[in-house]
């Protein structure tokens, strides 16, 4: 129950922080596409250089976790083609839809209803990705 | 401060919440993705049955999927309770470059009626397009291993070579739609 009510919190927070920064709005993603403000590319910016040094200080200091236990980043499988691949068919649609799994959610709890069909596209996109998996390059 | 607030928020300040956001996940023992979550609906309502990626313990995922349920709450607190006008002030080049391209509520709204409207839902050609969009986004996601929160967030403040070729592909992706299908689309 209180890891339920922890969760359904962050996620509140990263919902607010999603549309107040404009990060799930379509025109701003157009705008990063076009080269044409900072914005978009401050906020990732600024996020990175915040996660990175703290990444470094997670691992340098092995801090635990609030539980306690070790903290442990599991690394990525190696490759290329998959990530290359599936990274441009993601940012295609992400710049026709001009929002990524997130501001979708987000975007459908501030009444902006269509894109409910968003993410009933992106479900369907993801069964046919796993029913085509043993067939694509990986 | 309540004005602040009420106003957008700018990128310093945005940037590093989402950080935050991450390190709160990372030190519950989770991580930050939310693409993962399509893939635990898919499971969730018989996929499993389909085919072996779907054969997952999904409920060990139901946390992430309470997190989504915050992230559609916290939209609704949002443009409910924290805003004042919702028009997302893009540069004056790319309103420009939209309106040759018809969307004309650009500089004035926070999504274009054009695309995400209800009357754009009765509109084959605006649905068509919305829906493409999420299945290349479902799709691309899950191929990729992850969207931008796990890939260009989490992946890349870990210093993780894929998520680098991950991001690369979302911008190649995101500039080949912008720049040379729009074009096609909307002219």
């Amino acid at each position: 129950m209180i890891n339920t009510i922890k969760y359904l919190l962050t996620g509140i927070a990263f919902g607010i922080i999603m549309f107040k920064s404009e990060a799930a709005s379509w025109f701003r993603i157009i705008e990063m596409f076009q080269f044409d403000a900072f914005h978009m590319y401050g906020i990732i910016g600024s996020a990175l250089v915040v996660g990175v040094i703290g990444m470094q200080l997670i691992k340098r200091a092995q801090l635990n976790s609030f539980s306690g236990d070790a903290i442990v980043i599991p690394p990525k499988a190696k490759g290329w083609k998959n990530y290359l691949f599936g990274g441009t068919i993601f940012g295609l649609g992400w710049g026709l839809a001009g929002a990524c799994p997130g501001p979708i959610f987000t975007l459908i709890g501030a009444g902006f209803l269509p894109l409910i069909v968003v993410l009933l596209a992106a479900l369907a996109g993801t069964f046919v990705y796993g029913m085509l998996r043993p067939n694509l390059p990986h | 401060m309540i004005d602040a607030i009420l106003k957008p928020w700018p990128w310093y300040v945005s940037g590093p919440l989402i950080a935050s956001v991450m390190f709160f996940l990372i030190f519950s023992g989770r991580n930050f993705g939310m693409s993962g979550n399509l893939r635990t609906l898919c499971a969730a309502v018989g996929g499993n049955k389909a085919c072996d990626f779907f054969k997952f313990d999904w409920k060990a995922q139901r946390w992430n999927l309470i997190f989504s349920v915050g992230a559609i709450l916290g939209g609704y607190i949002a443009i409910n309770f924290l805003s004042t006008d919702t028009a997302v002030d893009i540069s004056e080049n790319t309103i420009e470059w939209l309106k040759q391209y018809g969307f004309n509520d650009a500089g004035n709204a926070y999504l274009p009626e054009r695309l995400f409207s209800m009357e754009a839902l009765s509109n084959p050609k605006s649905l068509g397009l919305i829906a493409l969009g999420g299945f290349l986004v479902g799709f691309g996601s899950r191929y990729a291993g992850g969207c931008t929160s796990g890939h260009a967030i989490s992946g890349l403040s870990d210093l993780q070579l894929p998520s680098l070729i991950a991001v690369i592909g979302f911008f190649a992706g995101g500039l080949l739609m912008v720049h040379f299908i729009y074009p096609l689309l909307f002219a």
